[in-house]
């Protein structure tokens, strides 16, 4: 009976690890690349460096002006951190083939990919768009947030500077005062 | 008995500790098990939209019994490893004005088991997936408008070499509480030569080739007409890439089908779509084209509407969001209909003369669709009619030339201008008679002001003039942005130019949000004008509304 009592003791701690466990991984499902080729977003890397991945589509305003004034300065960003912006469109085919053309005409230098039937968002429970994602070096999911006002791209890259200097992102004392 | 006894404390500790362990768990966690121990992981997100209806004759807003309507669902996913499981909860209580009332109550209409290898993955239960471009199978879902079409059943997917990808699936349609009639059986297979052959691995050219083939099945119970129980479909596409040069096409073809949206005619169907692209930095040229002819594809013979669709036929056209240029959406005709769409996109550099300080971004964007050369057969053949593959006809279904610039014209100012010029064949495209063609012209200009960093003032003034339909109208909107939290706007939509001096109605709407990472927060009053709301694919009707809307979501 001891036994049964340590096991049922186990299994009920373990329950718990398992409702409670707070990692974050990027799913395994298949998107394509803007040349039709098929990639598995759990193969994302950045050389150890932080990752952004935004969940847009062409027909959203705020997902286009959200990359667009992260372009303006997304030169400085990746000089400074060595950070990446993976853009995933969640535009169905009709706009698929358009996407490619869309992102060279607007002279973006993010990574693209075509997520047409929506089976990336669905794994990563994003409802409206934007949303964006923030990965650490072991690319696991820190932060998140979703809708995009003029001004939000300053906060996401204080975060992105505090995971590229190896610190924790609920670390709220004043970056300069650490120095 | 005695044991029972015996081991009544053991029962009671246990007991004991799990009742004290239930509260305290989420410390428990985090102090013992912060190292990452790989045992699964648990997301999910919810969304619930709320209307508190008013009545309002003026607008046309119909009589809501209920007063108070609520649409919601929630997802909850488990992952371990190669092993994962979901379900979604959704409820209608009652369903919001403008989706379809037999979403009604409650359920778990969504469930599903995966396991997911290197080479192999199975899942049972509900799922979605497309072949090639939909034009045989799509299963998908689109929630804000209450669109869902998933698959009841098993699909597997093998990758057993690099550059292959198959895919089996058997099952039936999720109907909105309930499933189709139908079962459905398809296969496809994606090949990337490029992968296969060691030969072409570092040529240039890229080839893509994929083929795929579906069948329904469906009792036939008709007391008259002898009905083909199974009817297959089959496609085959190829997307061939050099460098700055991409081209796909796609090419359906469906045996005889008989249904209610096509009348119940023997005909074969098919559907070609082509696309192909030009692009380098800061130049993006697209152009694509479609004849589709008799291929409307349901698990129901009897269905109509926004049920139980097998297939997805693309509109070749752009996807307006701008609230008085998504005022006419086109729908596809998949009983007939021929498409052209070509797109430019140039970004002008910043520091030259045109293109300022910032540069400035140009999309110019043309679309067309009409209907196909039909020859009317007598109703003996059964056939419907005759038609020869890319005839197209002379009957205008859309049309839609428009522009848009987008500047950044200073540290403070940043500029959207617009314009469109449409046709819109409101018989054809709603299935009603008696309407005139609308000719309409849309400009467009958005504005933001940055007061601060982070707080900025958006200016939107929209105008659309036309002479059929319901005029003209007028609309303008200031929405205040305080990133990361808080927004407040204010719109007024102004139908001055109604034929009907009493409809000559403001349509105004003020609406507060609150976002906090994930979770968005949204309060709204105000009138909402009768139309089409159309998201990805699908569209759907909405009626005149006045009232408060409340909508959160978040996800974890």
């Amino acid at each position: 009976m001891k036994k049964i009592f340590i096991l049922l003791l186990i299994i009920t701690l373990s329950s718990y690890v398992f409702s409670q466990k707070k990692a974050n991984h990027l799913p395994s499902v298949d998107i394509k690349t803007i040349d039709g080729k098929t990639v598995n977003p759990n193969t994302f890397s950045n050389d150890g460096k932080p990752v952004i991945i935004s969940f847009c589509a062409t027909w959203c305003h705020p997902c286009i002006k959200e990359l667009n004034a992260i372009a303006e300065v997304y030169d400085d960003w990746q000089e400074e951190t060595g950070v990446k912006l993976i853009a995933v469109f969640i535009d169905d085919i009709r706009n698929s083939a358009k996407i490619g053309p869309y992102v060279n005409g607007k002279a973006w230098d993010y990574d693209i990919y075509l997520d047409a039937n929506n089976d990336f968002k669905r794994a990563m429970n994003v409802g409206l768009i934007p949303h964006v994602f923030l990965l650490n070096d072991k690319m696991e999911v820190i932060w998140q947030h979703n809708s995009y006002s003029e001004g939000d791209e300053i906060e996401l890259y204080k975060l992105v500077k505090k995971i590229s200097e190896g610190k924790n992102i609920n670390d709220n004392t004043d970056l300069n005062k650490n120095e | 008995m005695n044991n029972i006894l015996k081991y009544r404390n053991y029962i009671k500790l246990y007991i004991a500790l799990f009742l004290l362990l239930s509260p305290l768990s989420p410390f428990i966690i985090t102090k013992i098990y912060t190292q990452n121990i790989d045992k699964g992981e648990v997301h999910g997100n919810f969304q619930t939209d709320c209307q508190y209806y008013e009545p309002d004759s003026m607008i046309g807003a119909p009589d809501v019994p209920e007063k108070f309507l609520m649409n919601g669902f929630a997802n909850i996913n488990y992952t371990n490893g190669k092993f994962s499981a979901g379900i979604r909860y959704e409820s209608y209580l009652n369903a919001l004005q403008g989706f379809d009332p037999r979403y009604k109550g409650t359920g778990i209409p969504y469930r599903y088991v995966s396991f997911t290898g290197d080479e192999i993955e199975i899942t049972a239960g509900n799922f979605y997936e497309q072949f090639g471009n939909g034009l045989l199978f799509r299963s998908y879902e689109q929630r804000n408008l209450g669109y869902d079409n998933a698959i009841d059943g098993f699909r597997i997917k093998l990758k057993p070499y690099k550059g292959i990808t198959l895919k089996a699936l058997v099952g039936k349609q999720r109907f909105f509480f309930d499933k189709g009639p139908g079962i459905i059986r398809g296969a496809d297979g994606e090949f990337y030569l490029n992968d296969i052959f060691k030969k072409l691995s570092d040529k240039k050219t890229q080839i893509i080739l994929g083929a795929s083939a579906v069948s329904k099945f469906q009792e036939d119970i008709d007391p008259i007409y002898i009905l083909p129980e199974n009817v297959a479909a089959f496609a085959t596409r190829i997307n061939i890439i050099n460098g700055k040069i991409n081209f796909m096409t796609e090419y359906a073809y469906k045996i005889n089908d008989p249904s209610s949206v096509n009348k119940f005619i023997y005909k074969p169907g098919q559907a070609l779509l082509v696309n192909t692209s030009y692009s380098k930095k800061g130049l993006g040229i697209s152009l694509g084209a479609k004849y589709v002819d008799n291929m409307d594809f349901r698990s129901d013979r009897t269905a109509t509407g926004n049920t139980l669709n097998i297939n997805f036929i693309p509109p070749l056209n752009k996807q307006h969001s701008y609230a008085l240029a998504a005022m006419y959406p086109y729908a596809v005709q998949p009983n007939g209909e021929a498409g052209f769409q070509g797109e430019i996109v140039y970004n002008i550099k910043k520091k030259s003369k045109i293109g300022g300080k910032y540069g400035t971004n140009i999309i110019i964007n043309y679309s067309i669709a009409n209907n196909i050369d039909k020859t009317k057969l007598p109703d003996s053949t059964y056939m419907g009619y005759e038609s020869n593959f890319l005839c197209i006809g002379n009957e205008k279904y859309f049309q839609d030339v428009n522009i848009e610039i987008n500047k950044k014209i200073n540290k403070k100012f940043k500029l959207i201008l617009s314009y469109l010029n449409m046709i819109y064949n409101k018989n054809i495209i709603q299935g009603l008679a008696g309407y005139r063609t609308i000719y309409a012209n849309v400009g467009i200009l958005d504005l933001t002001y940055k007061i601060k960093p982070m707080h900025a003032l958006q200016f939107e003034l929209q105008h659309l003039s036309t002479k059929q339909d319901y005029g003209d109208w007028a609309m303008g909107m200031i929405q205040y942005t305080m990133a990361p939290h808080w927004f407040f706007s204010i719109l007024d939509q102004y139908n001055y130019g109604n034929p009907d001096t009493k409809k000559q109605i403001h349509y105004y709407n003020v609406s507060c949000g609150y976002i906090k990472k994930t979770t968005r927060i949204a309060l709204g009053y105000g009138k909402q004008r009768k139309g089409i709301i159309c998201v990805g694919g699908v569209c759907r009707n909405v009626p005149a509304s006045n009232g408060i809307t409340l909508s959160i979501s978040s996800s974890f």
